[in-house]
């Protein structure tokens, strides 16, 4: 074999991202951590920089690096979705960092390889790219989440995250192996030309299968795998949990679509059934307990848990109209996620955060403007129309309809009426009990701005919807043209 | 025929009142709150006059959808921003119309928390119900369907009574549980035909089987919402605890949501389904018409026998509707109009007694007529409407119901006929005890008369309800046409799928 150079243009946003990640670490050593802001602000540019990259892409498959490595439509979506929500939890983490003594140089570019990760995971096209991307992503993953170093619970997220997170990532690369041991190759374009071509399927593989499914549903906090979720999301500093329910999310997400799709496209018979148990497990799960809670991100996090199953049961139809129901969902999904966070970090009292649902109580009085804004996403969340949230369950359940998916397409909308009732428990604290504590004005600017823009995104995305759907609908085409 | 979008204006205009009291009514002086009210009032005059307008543009004629807007709205999938009225519809659009101003009215002194929040949701909710009645795309029409969910709650939830919180989220629970199986019903349509366009789909011919599962998928929804009985607990709870305007919009137009959509979607979409049904309906309608009217003669609270009146009233409705003949469903659309009005009448007249004397018991009260007597007229005759005194808005929606399902099942139409007797019962009674009886009790005797904005607010309800009551045709003549074309429809469909099966079509 000639060693040809690769061609590199398909990976400018990631080479882009690597070396701003690398100058802005030095410009953080160089200058130290009352430089802080400067990077922050530098590492927001960079990613939406990187979003502009990717978004000049254009359209059509290439693979470069070996076979390592596609760029697709359906690729610029979801990178452009990743550093989007990535540049606005820096943002989230701004003015809380600062208050809460956390603020170091180190943060905002941990953020900037975390999520270089994540575009390689969402580029993989092969088993060893795919591992090197989820590995760079979550070793800084689990630095961010034991940030608080002096906080035995921020400690004790990051640690639980790392053991368990390492357990899946073995399990993951177990699953590969076996894959490889039965396949012959790591490449997904060969093993889908193998499959493509009637070959036997053999027990062993679909067990690789199964392992390497187990380890991407431990990445997306699908249940049977979530148990993580509650106590990282409760013990991380709250904008990395939002962060955490944000861009590392869309990337398994898009990574776990990928890998179901193209590789093993014509395995549907085996990891159908596995979906569409782990999507009613999350579900169920994800709309029950989060009954309840008493923390408002343990409620988020079994919130998160329930919205990647409905994002699953898109993906369970194995249909090009389910495919692009997920990534509806993930982008509306993403929008209101990261405002109900920003919510939750303008909670604060006398400078205290405040992170029980009972401080919600009477927030119409004290801060109508903070009240309708969470209003707007928990009524979202709820999948209530006109908000977003309506639209993503709309075009998932659409395509369950269509695969005649009608047991996950039932259970998918008792769920989400189940889960209606918690959204609308935290809306009768803020409106309808009387307030506890007073909470302080939102005076962070960049708060604010996340609070408007997320907000009104919710709100009237039904106006002007084509754009994300047609998005969507041209990045799930790209993955079925491949 | 009107050539700028009227029905869009009638909609949206509501959302303008918002935009101006959001922007202009800043702080919390009487003033501002005096501000407040008046810019609510003036904007629910204003459409209602653009729905009296759309009464006025409708051809009673024909019987399609007129002044119909079509606009892209997700064209990529089929979706569009479809908005029309026919013959079915368009009344309802002016009873909504007609009652916000009068809801806003109502509240002028009662509300005294939160009077911003209060009428912004009022104004959410008449854009909501008026988009629902115009919207001729099952997405859009979803949307302000699902939509309503949110002012009511936080209506039923903010300014409510004691047991509010359980009361709202009763409300919420039960009709999202409903519409979320519409939901896919409609998704399964939308598989099917390939467009969410109500005419186009209503033109399809879905196969028998999946009618049936359709059919039901609907039901869930409306049947909560009409309320039909066993699934009707949520609104004698919701009535209750609501605020008075919030009871007349709930009984008024809300509870029209559920009629209307059978109307609209299972009878012509679903007539095999619908002929298939049409027993379980009757039964569950004429054990809500006999069993609720039971349980209203035993209510101790005002509200909760009107709300037990209600599911009965309703329970006529659907008869009349799945007799599927002219008179039936013409009576059932009337019914709904007149119950609409005089319901919601009752509801100000409980209000009345309510804001004196902050009880809904009706063990408190007795020998108003002494005292009050202008206010004793006026609930005698929205009690004689409701009981269906001839002249009234409420007997001709009876009449044309029952002699309608009397064609169809002359045991339903008996056993429909003893609901009218216990109905009168259970009003008289509840007049007899609230108004007449001995003025013994200090407070009672300390209330005052009706006051002149409060006979403002009954004034054009008399008005409307004798209207209807005297002279009928000048709102059956607009309903006639569609409910023709309707019934048509149902026949063509039933036939043409009979004959292919091979079924002989028994003479109805």
């Amino acid at each position: 074999m000639t060693a040809v150079f690769p061609d590199i243009w398909p990976a400018l946003p990631e080479i882009f991202l690597a070396l701003s990640g690398v100058a802005l670490l030095m410009l953080g050593v160089f200058r130290g951590d009352g430089f802080t802001r400067p990077v922050s602000y530098l590492s927001i540019v960079c990613m939406l920089l990187a979003a502009v990259l990717a978004m000049g892409y254009g359209s059509g498959r290439v693979v470069t690096f070996n076979g390592m490595f596609v760029m697709d439509a359906f690729g610029v979506f979801m990178k452009v979705l990743v550093l989007v929500s990535a540049a606005f939890a820096v943002i989230l983490g701004l003015g809380f960092n600062e208050r809460e003594q956390m603020a170091r140089f180190e943060y905002p570019v941990l953020m900037i390889f975390a999520t270089l990760g994540m575009l390689m995971m969402i580029s993989a096209n092969d088993f060893i790219s795919l591992y090197v991307g989820l590995e760079t992503q979550s070793l800084a993953l689990y630095v961010i989440a034991a940030f608080r170093r002096d906080s035995a619970k921020s400690s004790e997220a990051g640690l639980k995250y790392f053991v368990l997170g390492s357990l899946s990532s073995g399990m993951l690369l177990y699953g590969a192996s076996l894959v490889y041991g039965f396949a012959g190759t790591t490449s997904f374009d060969k093993v889908a030309a193998l499959f493509a071509g009637g070959a036997h399927v053999s027990p062993g593989l679909v067990i690789g299968l199964v392992f390497v499914m187990a380890g991407l549903a431990f990445k997306v906090s699908a249940a049977p795998f979530h148990m993580w979720t509650p106590d990282v999301y409760e013990g991380a500093p709250t904008p990395v949990t939002a962060f955490f329910a944000a861009a590392p999310k869309v990337a398994a997400i898009a990574l776990l679509t990928r890998v179901v799709m193209e590789p093993f496209g014509h395995l549907a018979a085996q990891w159908h059934q596995v979906l569409v148990a782990t999507a009613i497990l999350s579900m169920v799960i994800g709309s029950f307990v989060a009954i309840m809670q008493t923390n408002i991100k343990r409620l988020m996090a079994y919130s998160s848990i329930g919205h990647v199953g409905y994002a699953l049961v898109g993906l369970t139809t194995g249909t090009q109209d389910g495919v692009r129901g997920v990534l509806i969902y993930m982008a509306l999904y993403i929008a209101m996620n990261i405002g109900a966070f920003a919510v939750i970090l303008s909670m604060k009292a006398k400078g205290q955060m405040l992170e029980e649902i009972k401080d919600f109580s009477g927030l119409s009085k004290t801060n109508p403007m903070l009240a309708a804004t969470m209003a707007i996403f928990m009524f979202s969340m709820a999948g209530i129309p006109p908000m977003a949230g309506f639209f993503g369950k709309l075009y998932v359940f659409l395509a369950a309809v269509a695969a005649q998916e009608y047991t996950l397409a039932v259970v998918g909308v008792l769920t989400s009426v189940v889960g209606a009732f918690y959204y609308l428990r935290i809306i009768k604290i803020m409106y309808f009990d009387e307030p506890a504590v007073v909470v302080d004005k939102v005076d962070d600017d960049g708060m604010t701005g996340v609070l408007v823009i997320t907000s009104l995104f919710t709100l009237l995305f039904f106006v002007a919807p084509a754009p994300i759907l047609n998005g969507a609908a041209a990045a799930a085409a790209a993955l079925f043209a491949g | 025929m009107a050539s700028w979008p009227i029905l869009s204006f009638a909609t949206f205009l509501p959302l303008v009142g918002v935009a101006l009291i959001l922007l202009f009514c800043r702080g919390n002086t009487p003033d501002v709150l005096r501000n407040v009210r008046f810019i609510s009032l003036w904007t629910t005059l204003v459409t209602f006059v653009l729905t009296l307008l759309v009464w006025a543009n409708f051809d009673p004629r024909n019987p399609g959808y007129q002044m119909v807007e079509k606009a892209g709205w997700i064209p990529e999938f089929g979706i569009n921003y479809h908005m029309g009225v026919d013959g079915i519809s368009v009344l309802f659009v002016v009873l909504a119309g007609f009652l916000m101003p009068l809801c806003i009215l109502a509240s002028w002194e009662s509300v005294q928390v939160r009077l911003k929040e209060y009428m912004i949701a009022f104004l959410a909710l008449e854009t909501l119900m008026i988009g629902m009645f115009c919207a001729l795309d099952f997405v859009l029409f979803y949307m302000f369907f699902e939509g309503v969910l949110i002012p009511m709650f936080l209506i039923i939830g903010i300014w409510g009574g004691p047991r509010r919180v359980y009361a709202a989220f009763k409300f919420f629970l039960y009709t999202l549980l409903g519409s979320v199986l519409m939901l896919l019903a409609i998704l399964a349509m939308y598989y099917v035909a390939g467009t969410t366009d109500i005419p186009t789909i209503t033109a399809t011919q879905f196969p028998r089987n999946m009618q049936l599962w359709l059919w039901l998928a609907f039901f869930a929804s409306f049947a909560v919402k009409v309320p039909m009985w066993p699934v009707h607990t949520w609104l004698p709870d919701a009535h209750v605890e609501a605020p008075t305007a919030g009871s007349v919009i709930l009984a008024g137009v809300l509870l029209k949501m559920g009629g209307y959509g059978f109307l609209r979607f299972n009878i012509p979409i679903l007539p095999e389904a619908t002929e298939y049904f049409a027993p379980l309906i009757y039964t569950l309608s004429v054990v809500a018409v006999i069993y609720t009217s039971l349980v209203a003669l035993a209510q101790e609270d005002m509200k909760k026998l009107i709300a037990y009146s209600s599911v009965a009233h309703m329970g006529f409705v659907t008869i009349g509707m799945f007799a599927l003949n002219q008179q039936g469903i013409e009576g059932s659309v009337f019914q709904m109009l007149s119950h609409g009005v005089v319901s919601g009448a009752l509801f100000l007249c409980v209000g009345v007694v309510y804001d004196r004397l902050h009880t809904r018991e009706i063990a408190r009260y007795g020998g108003l007529v002494k005292n009050m007597p202008k206010y004793a007229v006026i609930f005698l005759f929205m009690t004689m409407a409701s009981v269906g005194l001839p002249g009234t808005a409420g007997f001709v929606g009876e009449f044309l119901v029952l002699m309608g399902v009397f064609r169809d099942n002359t045991w339903v139409a008996a056993l429909a006929a003893t609901g009218m007797v216990l109905g009168a019962a259970y009003a008289l009674w509840l007049y007899r005890r609230v108004v007449y009886g001995k003025l013994t009790k200090p407070d009672v005797k300390a209330m005052f008369d009706v006051t002149p904005r409060e006979i403002a607010v009954f004034l054009p309800l008399i008005a409307v309800v004798l209207w209807m009551g005297i002279y009928p045709s000048s709102f059956l003549n607009v309903t006639s046409a569609s409910v023709e074309q309707l019934i048509q429809t149902y026949q063509t469909k039933l036939a043409a799928s009979h004959a292919a099966s091979g079924v002989s079509v028994a003479a109805r």
